[in-house]
C-alpha cells in the first residue's frame, strides 16, 4: 500500500473519534473514554511513523479530490499536502506527546468529561494538519483549529480565577496573531493569485521584492511567531502555561511553540527563499532569536512558580531554535531539529513531574515546597535530570542540537550567538536545578517565614486529581520517564544525526518541494552528510554550561552576603521586567504591533 | 471605489487594534478583536472583486461571463466560521472572568506574575 493513502488518515481518524466522543461521550464510563482516546493516539503514532518511513527518499504528495494544478501554467485551486521527513518527524513528535498526555491524564481530573479527550484529539489533529499541509490558507485553518482547542484546554478548570484569565489572554493574543497571518495571506493572494506555498513561489519573481511582498511575508510570519512565543510576541505564554493542565503544557511546550518555528521555516524556504533577500531575513531572525533567548532565560531564573519557570525556559529555548534557523543553512536547521526533539522530551518530563508535585502538595511554589519533595525520590531524580538536560548534558538531544547548531553558527560567521546558547543553557538549567535541589533535596537555606507564608497564600491551587495524591500512580510516572529516556536516546541512536541532517537538506530545497507539488517529481537526492555532534568544542561547551548551571543552582540556594548583594543590585531591573510581564491584554497587543513594525524594518530595509 | 474598499479594510484593522490596546472592558476587547477580523472579510472580498462581474455560478450563463473570484468567497466563509467559534469561546471566558474576579477591567485584574 503506498504511503500516500495514509496521509489523510492522520487528520481524519482523530477528527472522527473526537466528534464521536463529543456526541456519545457523556454516556460512556470514564475508563472507556480513556481507552478510546488512548487507542486513537496509539494509532496516530503508528500512522505518523509510517509516514516518516514512507517519506524516505521521496516526498509524499496528495492533491485532495484530484484537483491537480494545470500541467502548463502550474496554476491551481486544489489543496495539497506535501510530506517530507521533517514534517512527518514533527507529526510523530505531536502524536507521541498526545499519547503521553492522554496516558498521564488517566488519573488526572477525577471529574473529567469526554470533552477533555475530544479537545486533546482536536488539538492533535490540528497540529498534524498544520505540519503536513502545503497550502497557506489550509495552514491557517489548522492553525485556528489547534488554537481554539488550546484556548479551551487552557481554561479547562473554569472555576479557577487565574485559569480563565490566562486562557482569555492566550486566546485574544493568538487570534489577533492569526488575523495578521490571514491579512498577509490575502495580500500574497492578491499578488500571485495562489494560496499554495509552491504556487506562490512559482508566481513570484526571484529578486524582485516590493513593499507588498515584504508586508505579506511579515504579516504571515507574525501569527507564527506569536504561536512560537518569540519576544515581543510572547506575553501570553507564561500566563497560559502556568494555569493549563500539566499534560496540556507538555503539548504547548513540546509541540505547539515548535509548530510556530516550523511554520516560519517552511514558509520562508518553500515560498520566499531566493525571492526575499536572505540578509534581511537572517538579520531579523538573529535579532529576535537572541532577544528571546536572553529575556526568557532571565525571566526563567527569577521565577518561583515551577510551571511559570518552565514556561519561560521554553521561551528561552525557542530563541535558540530561531538562532539555529537564522543561519539559513541545512546544518543550522538540523541543529534546531535535534534540539527540538531533545527539548520536547526533557520539558515534557519536567511539566509532568511538576504536575505530580502539584497533586501531592497542592502548590507549585518553590518557596513553599522547600524540602517537602524528599517524599518523591523518583520525581526528584526526573526533575534533576531534566534540569541537566536543559543545560545540555550529553547524551541528551539538547546537547546534540546545541553542538550542531553552534557549529553551524560558527560557519555562518555568527560566533557571538554561541554565547547566547551558553547563557540560556546556564540560566534555564540553573533555575530548574535550583528548584530541584531545594524542593526534592531540601538543600540551601529555608526561605524566610514571610516569603513562605505569602507563597502559600498566593499560590494555593486545586490539585487536578480532585483530591491530593498519597502515592504517585504509574500512569503518571511512566510517561515522564519514557519522555526523558527518549530525550537521552537522541544523542545515542547511531545515524540519527546524519538522518536529520539529510532531512534538513531536503527541507531547505524549496525548488525540490515545488517540483514535487506541481510536477509530481517527488524524488529527493540522497546526499551524504557527515555531521556529528560529538565534537571536542561541542563537548567542552556543553560540559562547561552544565558545570556552570550546577554551580549557579547551588550558590542561588543559599542566602550568603554575595547572593543578597546580587539580589539587591538586580531588584530594580527585575521589577521593571516583571512590570512589563503583568499579563495585560492591551499591553500585549501594543507590544505585538511594535514587534510587527520592527520585524518589517529588519526584513525589508 | 476599489481603493476606497482597501482603505476601509485598513481602517477596520487599525481601529480594532486601537480598541484592543485601550480597552477597559474584556467584552469590548473581544468585540474589538472581531472588528479587526472583519477587516479581513473586506480585504478578501475586495481582492476578488471585478467590475461588472456577476456571482460565480455557471448554470446557463456562457463560460466567458465576467465573474468575481469565488476562491476569496470560500475563504471568507471559512473565516466567518472560525471567527464565530473564537468569539463565542472568548466571550464565554470573559463572562467567567467576571464571575471569578468580579471585574472585566483588564487594569483591575490581579497580575499573574508573582
Amino acid at each position: 500500500m503506498p504511503a500516500q493513502v495514509l496521509v489523510p488518515l492522520v487528520i481524519v481518524i482523530p477528527l472522527t473519534v473526537s466528534a464521536l466522543l463529543a456526541a456519545i461521550g457523556r454516556w460512556l464510563p470514564r475508563r472507556v473514554t480513556d481507552s478510546i482516546a488512548t487507542a486513537t493516539a496509539v494509532v496516530l503514532v503508528g500512522l505518523t511513523v509510517s509516514l516518516l518511513i514512507g517519506a524516505r527518499g521521496r516526498r509524499l504528495v496528495v492533491w485532495f479530490g484530484g484537483w491537480r494544478p494545470s500541467a502548463r501554467t502550474h496554476e491551481s485551486v486544489g489543496i495539497v499536502f506535501v510530506v517530507d521527513r521533517i514534517g512527518a518527524g514533527i507529526a510523530v513528535l505531536v502524536a507521541t506527546l498526545v499519547l503521553a498526555g492522554l496516558v498521564y491524564s488517566w488519573h488526572y481530573f477525577e471529574s473529567v468529561e469526554a470533552l477533555y479527550h475530544t479537545l486533546v484529539l482536536l488539538f492533535g489533529a490540528g497540529m498534524c494538519g498544520f505540519v503536513l499541509s502545503g497550502d497557506l490558507f489550509d495552514m491557517f485553518v489548522f492553525f485556528e483549529l489547534m488554537g481554539a482547542a488550546a484556548y479551551a484546554l487552557t481554561g479547562h478548570q473554569i472555576e479557577e480565577p487565574q485559569t480563565v484569565q490566562g486562557a482569555l489572554h492566550f486566546g485574544v493574543v493568538n487570534s489577533l496573531g492569526a488575523y495578521f497571518s490571514l491579512t498577509g495571506i490575502a495580500l500574497l493572494y492578491a499578488r500571485t493569485g495562489e494560496l499554495g506555498l509552491a504556487q506562490i513561489r512559482h508566481q513570484l519573481t526571484p529578486g524582485h521584492v516590493d513593499a507588498l511582498v515584504v508586508v505579506g511575508f511579515v504579516f504571515v510570519i507574525t501569527g507564527l511567531l506569536v504561536k512560537a512565543a518569540v519576544v515581543p510576541f510572547h506575553f501570553w505564554t507564561a500566563d497560559a502555561e502556568a494555569v493549563a493542565p500539566s499534560p496540556i503544557c507538555v503539548l504547548f511546550s513540546g509541540a505547539m511553540v515548535v509548530l510556530g518555528v516550523y511554520g516560519v521555516a517552511r514558509v520562508y524556504w518553500v515560498a520566499f527563499s531566493g525571492v526575499l533577500p536572505s540578509s534581511g531575513v537572517r538579520r531579523a531572525l538573529l535579532v529576535l532569536g537572541a532577544l528571546t533567548a536572553v529575556l526568557g532565560a532571565v525571566m526563567c531564573f527569577a521565577q518561583h512558580h515551577l510551571k511559570r519557570m518552565l514556561a519561560y525556559s521554553t521561551i528561552s529555548h525557542v530563541g535558540l531554535f530561531i538562532l539555529g534557523l537564522a543561519t539559513l543553512s541545512p546544518d543550522g536547521l538540523a541543529g534546531t531539529a535535534l534540539y527540538v526533539l531533545g527539548h520536547a522530551g526533557a520539558k515534557g518530563a519536567l511539566f509532568l513531574a511538576a504536575g505530580i508535585v502539584l497533586n501531592h502538595f497542592g502548590t507549585v511554589d518553590e518557596r513553599a515546597l522547600h524540602g517537602v519533595g524528599r517524599a518523591l525520590p523518583v520525581t526528584g531524580c526526573l526533575y534533576g535530570l531534566g534540569g541537566l538536560a536543559l543545560a545540555g548534558l550529553p547524551p541528551f538531544g539538547t546537547f546534540a542540537g546545541k553542538s550542531v547548531a553552534e557549529d553551524a553558527l560558527r560557519t555562518a560567521g555568527q560566533p557571538w550567538a554561541i554565547a547566547v546558547f551558553m547563557l540560556s543553557s546556564v540560566l534555564t538549567g540553573g533555575a530548574v536545578l535550583r528548584a530541584a535541589l531545594r524542593v526534592f533535596a531540601g538543600l540551601g537555606d529555608r526561605p524566610a517565614e514571610a516569603d513562605r507564608w505569602s507563597a502559600e497564600r498566593a499560590d494555593k491551587e486545586e490539585p487536578e486529581t480532585g483530591r491530593r495524591l498519597l502515592r504517585t500512580p504509574p500512569a503518571m510516572l511512566v510517561p515522564a520517564v519514557v519522555l526523558l529516556a527518549a530525550a537521552a536516546a537522541i544523542g545515542l541512536v547511531p545515524g540519527l544525526v546524519g538522518a536529520v541532517a539529510r532531512s534538513a537538506s531536503e527541507f531547505v530545497d524549496g525548488q525540490g518541494y515545488g517540483a514535487a507539488a506541481l510536477r509530481g517529481a517527488t524524488g529527493v537526492s540522497m546526499g551524504s552528510e557527515h555531521l556529528t555532534e560529538w565534537t571536542a568544542s561541542g563537548l567542552a561547551l556543553s560540559l562547561t554550561s552544565v558545570a556552570l548551571a550546577t554551580a549557579l543552582a547551588v550558590v542561588a540556594s543559599y542566602r550568603t552576603r554575595a547572593t543578597v548583594r546580587a539580589a539587591a543590585m538586580l531588584r530594580v531591573p527585575m521589577q521593571t521586567l516583571r512590570r512589563i510581564h503583568v499579563g495585560h491584554i492591551g499591553d500585549s497587543v501594543a507590544w505585538m504591533v511594535a514587534g510587527v513594525v520592527v520585524l518589517a524594518a529588519l526584513v525589508g530595509l | 471605489m476599489s481603493s476606497f474598499a482597501y482603505l476601509v479594510a485598513g481602517w477596520l484593522f487599525v481601529i480594532g487594534l486601537y480598541g484592543l490596546v485601550t480597552s477597559r472592558n474584556l467584552v469590548h476587547a473581544v468585540t474589538s478583536l472581531a472588528v479587526t477580523q472583519s477587516s479581513t472579510y473586506v480585504l478578501l472580498l475586495t481582492i476578488g472583486f471585478q467590475w461588472g462581474g456577476t456571482a460565480p455560478v455557471f448554470g446557463d450563463t456562457p463560460i466567458t461571463t465576467t465573474v468575481v473570484d469565488p476562491v476569496v468567497q470560500a475563504l471568507v466563509l471559512t473565516d466567518v466560521v472560525v471567527g464565530a467559534t473564537v468569539t463565542a469561546l472568548l466571550l464565554a471566558l470573559a463572562i467567567q472572568v467576571d464571575k471569578r474576579h468580579g471585574t472585566v477591567d483588564p487594569d483591575e485584574l490581579r497580575s499573574l506574575e508573582s
